[in-house]
């Protein structure tokens, strides 16, 4: 099977996770894009290792798990503190930076 | 204790100081303490004096270096202090009265609480004046220039919370500066042109430089001398300095500081030796302002404008006589010196007067004060003699020299400047004769509320001091021409020169002048009734009495003028400079404004401008092949 069809799945998956990113308000879903966008990443090392018969992207892709779980820890204990003082977890009610 | 004479200028200096950081704490005995130091001065000075006459007379010049101001190998500037006739003789002029003056203000100053300032003034003027006359170079003595106009200013103000006496003090800072920026100019000339300005070396050069050169220096001097020494055209400071105590106007704005225009020009000599044209200029400047002067001095009814009228009168006589080269430079230095005595004994006399009549000024209500204070009426009326230039008094001696000199030479100089100071003398003896008849003769015309009195000894002893220096130190000093053979390694030796007319000519003619003005003043103001209010007067009077308008002149041709290139450049610094800089402002800041709404807040849209950024980002690696 072409491994470029890996990196095809990629894209699709990056894209419908920053679509999820961009286009919902619930902060949970928002977040669930985010994983899925870094999932996409991964999948793309991964194929990319198989293309150039490497371990590089492996290595990478195993970076970017552990990064991903800290994250996801730090993203949700936000999103918590944030529905603690609002009691919403919408994206767009905060705008305190508003300029 | 020639080579200790900066102990003159450095004691008068720390009493200064320590009179005015002690504070109120020396207010008990402040007073004694600059008294004591400026009689320490004059010691010092005296001692030098005693020194010097006991050397040879080319050898008595001693210029010592104390350090070096400014180190540079284009222009080194030491601190040195040159004593030599010419400075002893104004040092000594300076600490004599000016201890006489220091004694007269602890009675003079009594009641007024700020006595202790007064005399931390009085004696950081006499540091100053010291530090001027004492100077080795030009660049020192216009420290002690700007430092006796330093005082000058704080002491005309020293009442300054009557607004007028205040902008009196202000008027006179101003019109010294005019003349400050002359001598800077002077000292600018000379440094490009002699490439120091010391006087020994600026001395010895002057030779070698071109006449313009000369010409150019020599009228900036001029200028310098005119604002310090209240000389025609910028002579409307003194007038109003009469705002200062008494004493003041007798130390500095009569005996002292206004002479130093006279000392600049005279130590100048080397300059103006060889800038004929600029010479011409200094005796013009001083006929006109004898003139100016005395006329002026006829119509006023304050006694202490009068004498101030006067003072500017008889500096002009002093600047004729500059301005006469060689042949004159002694004789303006004598007149100098025994003006000195006469004048603030005069002025003294004038403070007395005004302590007796609560500080009354306006002679149309004094009138038969001799009764009253006989030692004041004597004094005064020896200084009165002694400017008259009747002999054997001191003005005799040293006026007639100077009208004598006047006619020397060749054209129509001789005629211009000898009638002039010959007419002068009449004048000089009109309003002298009028302001002291006025004063102490006829009947008395005193408000109600007076009690005239003899004022205290503390008072009087200056003014008797004064007095006997008035009648007889002309004679002493004229005696075998002692005090031109004295200055004469200063001021050069001057072969005698015929005037125009015979000597015994001219002084009859002078005498003559004199009497009559005396007897018409008599005539008009010691036996005739003097109204208690000034008449209206011919349009001569009141000309006169409004000095010549000389403020109006000021306001209308500098001031006004002034004002409006003034309000110009405001204009043009508010709209141009001001207005490009804050348009420039106002530019930033609404491209702040508009940039200020990408940041709304919004976590989407943040996101999605990173989204694009880095879509851009891989479309430029991917396009450009990166």
């Amino acid at each position: 099977m072409n491994p470029m069809n890996y990196v095809i799945l990629a894209a699709i998956l990056f894209s419908i996770g920053s679509a999820a990113v961009l286009l919902r308000r619930n902060a949970i879903v928002a977040f669930m894009g985010v994983e899925l966008m870094l999932n996409a990443a991964n999948l793309a090392l991964v194929a990319f290792s198989r293309i150039h018969g490497e371990l590089n992207g492996q290595i990478m892709a195993f970076f970017v798990m552990v990064v991903a779980a800290a994250e996801v820890v730090v993203g949700l204990a936000i999103i918590i503190a944030v529905f603690r003082a609002r009691q919403s977890i919408s994206l767009d009610e905060p705008a305190e930076l508003k300029g | 204790m020639q080579s200790l004479i900066w102990l003159a200028i450095a004691l008068p200096l720390a009493s200064a100081a320590v009179l005015l950081l002690a504070g109120r704490r020396a207010d008990a005995w402040g007073h004694w303490v600059g008294v004591a130091a400026s009689g320490a001065a004059f010691l010092v000075g005296f001692f030098a004096l005693i020194e010097m006459l006991g050397k040879p007379a080319e050898e008595r010049a001693l210029d010592t270096t104390l350090y070096t101001f400014i180190p540079g190998s284009d222009l080194q500037v030491d601190v040195g202090l040159l004593a030599d006739p010419l400075s002893i003789t104004f040092v000594l002029l300076i600490t004599f009265v000016g201890t006489l003056i220091h004694v007269y203000s602890v009675a003079y100053m009594e009641h007024d609480k700020d006595r202790r300032r007064f005399f931390a003034y009085l004696n950081l003027f006499v540091a100053a004046m010291l530090l001027l006359v004492l100077a080795d170079s030009y660049l020192l003595l216009f420290v002690g220039w700007e430092g006796v106009g330093l005082a000058s200013y704080l002491l005309i103000g020293f009442w300054n919370h009557k607004p007028e006496y205040a902008t009196a003090a202000n008027k006179a800072f101003v019109v010294n500066r005019i003349g400050d920026i002359g001598l800077i100019i002077a000292m600018g000339i000379m440094f490009t042109t002699f490439g120091a300005l010391d006087f020994a070396t600026v001395g010895q050069l002057a030779g070698n430089a071109s006449t313009t050169t000369l010409t150019a220096i020599g009228l900036a001097l001029l200028l310098a001398a005119c604002g310090k020494s209240a000389q025609f055209p910028l002579q409307s400071w003194l007038g109003d300095a009469m705002a200062g105590p008494t004493p003041v106007s007798a130390l500095i704005h009569a005996a002292t500081m206004v002479t130093a225009g006279v000392y600049l020009i005279v130590r100048s000599a080397p300059i103006f030796n060889g800038a004929p044209d600029a010479q011409v200029v200094v005796a013009i400047v001083g006929a006109i302002t004898l003139t100016l002067g005395a006329l002026i001095g006829m119509a006023k009814d304050d006694i202490k404008k009068a004498l101030a009228a006067s003072t500017m009168s008889q500096i002009g006589y002093m600047m004729l006589a500059a301005g006469l080269g060689p042949i004159g430079y002694a004789f303006a230095i004598f007149h100098l010196v025994t003006h000195g005595f006469f004048k603030a004994g005069m002025f003294l006399g004038a403070g007395s007067v005004m302590h007796a009549m609560n500080d009354q000024v306006d002679m149309r209500r004094f009138g038969a004060l001799k009764g009253a204070m006989v030692v004041t009426w004597v004094t005064f009326g020896l200084g009165w003699l002694a400017i008259l230039g009747v002999p054997p008094f001191s003005g005799f001696w040293s006026k007639d020299k100077i009208i004598e000199s006047a006619f020397v030479g060749e054209g129509w100089q001789p005629w211009v400047f000898g009638l002039t100071a010959l007419i002068g003398a009449g004048l000089t003896a009109f309003y002298m004769s009028r302001l002291f008849f006025m004063t102490f003769h006829g009947k008395a015309r005193w408000t109600d509320e007076v009690h005239p009195h003899e004022s205290p000894a503390l008072m009087t002893v200056p003014m008797i001091i004064l007095a006997v220096g008035s009648a007889f130190l002309g004679l002493f000093l004229a005696v075998g021409d002692r005090f031109s053979h004295f200055l004469e390694p200063v001021t050069g030796h001057v072969e005698h020169h015929e005037p125009v007319l015979p000597v015994p000519v001219i002084m009859a003619a002078t005498l003559i002048l004199v009497a009559a003005g005396a007897v018409f003043a008599w005539l008009k103001y010691g036996r005739a009734e003097v109204a208690e209010e000034a008449p209206a007067g011919s349009l001569a009077t009141i000309t006169a009495r409004n000095d010549f308008f000389q403020d109006s002149v000021n306001r209308a041709v500098f001031q006004r003028p002034g004002q409006h290139v003034t309000r110009t450049l405001v204009y043009a610094d508010a709209a141009i400079v001001d207005g490009a800089v804050n348009k420039q402002a106002r530019g930033w800041a609404s491209i702040g404004e508009a940039s200020r709404k990408v940041q709304n807040g919004q976590v989407r849209s943040y996101a999605a401008t990173m989204l694009v950024g880095l879509v851009i980002v891989v479309a430029v690696i991917v396009v450009g092949g990166l």
